[in-house]
C-alpha cells in the first residue's frame, strides 16, 4: 500500500505544474483560436519572461516588492514584444499557408534562444521566493511552500478573470466572434486587424507572466523554451485547441498524468504524455472541450 | 525553342564522386552530410511539396532508420546489405502505423499528430536503455565492409571514410532517381492533384486517404534509408535524431531550397550544411543566423533558392524572346 501522504504530495505537485502550464497554454490556445496561428515562439516568450524577471530582481535588489514588480514588468515587456512582432512581421503572413506561419514562429524560437544566450549566458539562473511567501507549511505530512499555495490559488483566479473578460465584456465578445468568423466580424465594422494585435498581445502577456512567476520554482536555463512549448501543445491538444476551459482541464490532466505516470511507469512517463496527445488527436482531434474546426 | 533536359542527377553524382579526389578529409565529411540530408529533405518534400501535407515529425522515420541499421550492425553484426534496407522497412512500417491515423486529419491537426508520433519515437529511443542505449545513444556503429573498394583503381588509395562516401553517393543517387521517377509518374500527378484540391480529387474517384497514406509510407521509408546511412556516417545513433527540432531542421532545408521543385530540398541541404560549417567556425550563434535566414526567406523568397533561380531564368528567357 502506498503511503497516502505521498500520493497527496504527488497530486499537489502535479497541480502546481498544471497551473503554470495553464498560464502558458491559455495564451497559446487563445492565439490559435482567433488568429489560427500555432505559435512555436510562445515557449520562447515564456523563457524571456523568466529572464526579464530575473534581471529586474537583480537590479531592484532583494526587498519585498521587487519580485512582484519584476513579474509585472516581465509580463508587460513580453506583451510589448509580442505586439511588435505581430504588427511588424506576423501579420504579413496571415494570407499564406500554415507552413509559412509555423516556420516563421520557429525562426523566432531560434533567434530568441540565441539572443537569450548572448544576454544571460548559458548557466542556470534562479530567483529566490519572494519574502512573505518564502516559508512552508505542513499538511497531511507533506511540506508545501507558501509560494506553491499562492500559485494554486492564483491559477484558478486568473482563469476566472480571463473567462470574465472573454464572456462578460465587449472586447471579449469581439475576440470570441473573431474566433468564429473573422470576415463577418470585419463586415460588421470591427477593426479585425487591431483585434488580432490585441489578442497576440494578451497571449504574449500570459506567457511573460508565467515566465516571471515560475522563476522561484524552476531554474532558468536555455532550452526551457522548446521543452515547455511541447508540453503546452500537449495541454491544448488534450483540452481542445482554442477552447478556454479545455486548456484548464488539459493542464490539470497533464499535470496528474505526468506526476503519477512517474509512479506507475517510472521510465515511460514522458512517453505516456505523448501517447495521450496522439490518442487524443486520433479519437477527438478537437480535444475534450473544443469544437470541430470549420473547414 | 526546344528546352534541353539537363540530366541534373547524373551531373551531380559525377561531381560528387570527385570530392574525395580533393584529398581533404573535411570536404568528404561535409559532402557525406550533404548527400544524406539531400535524400532526407527530398523525401520530406514528397509530403510537403507534392502532396501538400505538412509533416512536423519527419525526423521520427530518420531516427527509426538510424536505430534499425545501427542496432543490426552493431549488436547483431548483420552485414550492411541487409541492415541498410532494413532501415527503410522499419521506418516504412512505422510510417504505415502513424500515417494510418495522420491522414485522417488535415492541416494543423495533421502537423500536430505527426509531431506527437515523432515525440513518442523520441521518448522510446530516449528511455529504452536495453535496446537503444537510452539517453547516451549508441556509439561506435561499424563501417560496412568495403575492403573490395581498395582493390579498385584510384579508389584503392582512399580512406575508409571516402569509401563510405562513394557508397553513400551511389545509394542516394539511386534513391533520388527512384523518387524522381515516382513524382513524374501518374501516381505523382495524383499527389499533385490532391495538393491542389483534395475535394475535387475525391470527386474524380481518387481515394485521397489511401494515396496520402502510400506517399507517407514512401516518404518515411526513404527518410529511414537516409537515417541508416547517417547513423554509420555519424559513428553513432542518438535520440536527438528523432527530436522535433530535427524535423524542423529538415523542413527548413526543404523550404530554403524550394519546395516547388524536385531538387529544391537537395539544394537547400547543400546550402544550409555548407553555410553551417562555414558559420560555426566563426561563431557559436548558428541558430540566430539560421532564424534570420529563415525570416528573410519567408518574406522575400517564398519559393526558396531554386524557385528564385527558376523565376529569374524564366524572366531572362522572356526578355530574350521579346
Amino acid at each position: 500500500m502506498i503511503d497516502p501522504s505521498f500520493l497527496f504530495a504527488q497530486a499537489l505537485s502535479g497541480l502546481t505544474a498544471a497551473m503554470f502550464l495553464f498560464l502558458i497554454a491559455s495564451g497559446l490556445s487563445l492565439i490559435f483560436g482567433v488568429l489560427r496561428v500555432l505559435n512555436f515562439a510562445h515557449g520562447s516568450f515564456y523563457m524571456i519572461g523568466a529572464y526579464l524577471a530575473f534581471q529586474v530582481v537583480q537590479w531592484a535588489g532583494r526587498d519585498a516588492r521587487s519580485f512582484w514588480i519584476a513579474v509585472v514588468l516581465a509580463a508587460l515587456g513580453i506583451a510589448v514584444l509580442g505586439g511588435l512582432i505581430e504588427r511588424l512581421l506576423l501579420r504579413h503572413l496571415y494570407q499564406r499557408e500554415e507552413l509559412y506561419q509555423l516556420l516563421f514562429t520557429y525562426a523566432l524560437v531560434l533567434i530568441i534562444s540565441d539572443v537569450a544566450k548572448v544576454v544571460w549566458g548559458t548557466g542556470q539562473l534562479s530567483v529566490s521566493r519572494p519574502p512573505g511567501l518564502s516559508g512552508a507549511f505542513r499538511i497531511f505530512g507533506t511540506i508545501v511552500p507558501w509560494y506553491n499555495l499562492f500559485i494554486l490559488v492564483l491559477g484558478p483566479t486568473i482563469a476566472l478573470a480571463f473567462w470574465l473578460v472573454l464572456h462578460r465584456t465587449r472586447a471579449g465578445r469581439f475576440i470570441r466572434a473573431g474566433a468564429l468568423d473573422r470576415e463577418m466580424l470585419g463586415a460588421l465594422g470591427i477593426n479585425v486587424s487591431r483585434l488580432y494585435t490585441g489578442v497576440f498581445v494578451i497571449g504574449s502577456f500570459m506567457a511573460g507572466l508565467a515566465g516571471g512567476l515560475v522563476t522561484p520554482v524552476k531554474a532558468i536555463v536555455p532550452g526551457m523554451d522548446v521543452e515547455i512549448i511541447v508540453e503546452a501543445f500537449i495541454v491544448v491538444v488534450i483540452g481542445g485547441l482554442g477552447s478556454f476551459w479545455g486548456t484548464f482541464l488539459g493542464a490539470l490532466i497533464y499535470g496528474q498524468v505526468l506526476s503519477f505516470g512517474i509512479l506507475i511507469f517510472p521510465r515511460f512517463s514522458i512517453f505516456s504524455v505523448f501517447a495521450l496527445m496522439a490518442v487524443m488527436l486520433i479519437v477527438r482531434p478537437w480535444g475534450l472541450l473544443g469544437r470541430p474546426l470549420k473547414t | 525553342m526546344t528546352r534541353v533536359r539537363v540530366p541534373w542527377l547524373f551531373l551531380a553524382t559525377v561531381a560528387a564522386l570527385f570530392v574525395p579526389a580533393l584529398g581533404s578529409r573535411f570536404y568528404t565529411f561535409v559532402a557525406t552530410d550533404v548527400v544524406i540530408f539531400a535524400l532526407f529533405a527530398v523525401s520530406l518534400n514528397l509530403l510537403i511539396g507534392y502532396t501538400g501535407l505538412v509533416s512536423f515529425g519527419h525526423a521520427a522515420y530518420f531516427g527509426a532508420g538510424a536505430y534499425a541499421t545501427g542496432i543490426l550492425m552493431k549488436k547483431l553484426a548483420v552485414p550492411f546489405v541487409l541492415a541498410w534496407p532494413a532501415a527503410g522497412v522499419v521506418a516504412g512500417l512505422m510510417a504505415l502505423v502513424a500515417g494510418f491515423f495522420c491522414v485522417r486529419l488535415t492541416k494543423i491537426y495533421f502537423a500536430m499528430l505527426t509531431l506527437a508520433f515523432a515525440q513518442i519515437v523520441w521518448a522510446i529511443c530516449f528511455k529504452w536503455n536495453d535496446v537503444t542505449g537510452g539517453e547516451q545513444g549508441m556509439p561506435e556503429i561499424p563501417y560496412p565492409e568495403l575492403g573490395w573498394m581498395s582493390a579498385l583503381p584510384i579508389l584503392g588509395d582512399w580512406r575508409a571514410s571516402d569509401h563510405f562516401y562513394v557508397l553513400t553517393v551511389l545509394l542516394v543517387a539511386a534513391c533520388l532517381w527512384l523518387l524522381r521517377r515516382l513524382v513524374g509518374s501518374p501516381f505523382g500527378r495524383i499527389l499533385t492533384t490532391i495538393r491542389e484540391n483534395p475535394e475535387r480529387a475525391e470527386f474524380i474517384g481518387v481515394n485521397v486517404r489511401l494515396y496520402e497514406l502510400i506517399v507517407f509510407v514512401i516518404a518515411g521509408a526513404f527518410a529511414g534509408l537516409a537515417g541508416g546511412l547517417f547513423g554509420i556516417f555519424n559513428r553513432g545513433v542518438f535520440p536527438d535524431f528523432a527530436y522535433w527540432t530535427k524535423s524542423s531542421e529538415v523542413l527548413i532545408m526543404a523550404i530554403l531550397g524550394g519546395i516547388g521543385h524536385f531538387w529544391g530540398p537537395a539544394v537547400g541541404a547543400l546550402v544550409l550544411l555548407v553555410l553551417n560549417q562555414q558559420i560555426t567556425s566563426y561563431t557559436q550563434y548558428w541558430p540566430f543566423i539560421l532564424g534570420s535566414i529563415l525570416i528573410v526567406l519567408l518574406f522575400g523568397f517564398p519559393g526558396g533558392i531554386v524557385g528564385a533561380l527558376a523565376g529569374a531564368a524564366t524572366r531572362l528567357r522572356k526578355a530574350r524572346g521579346a
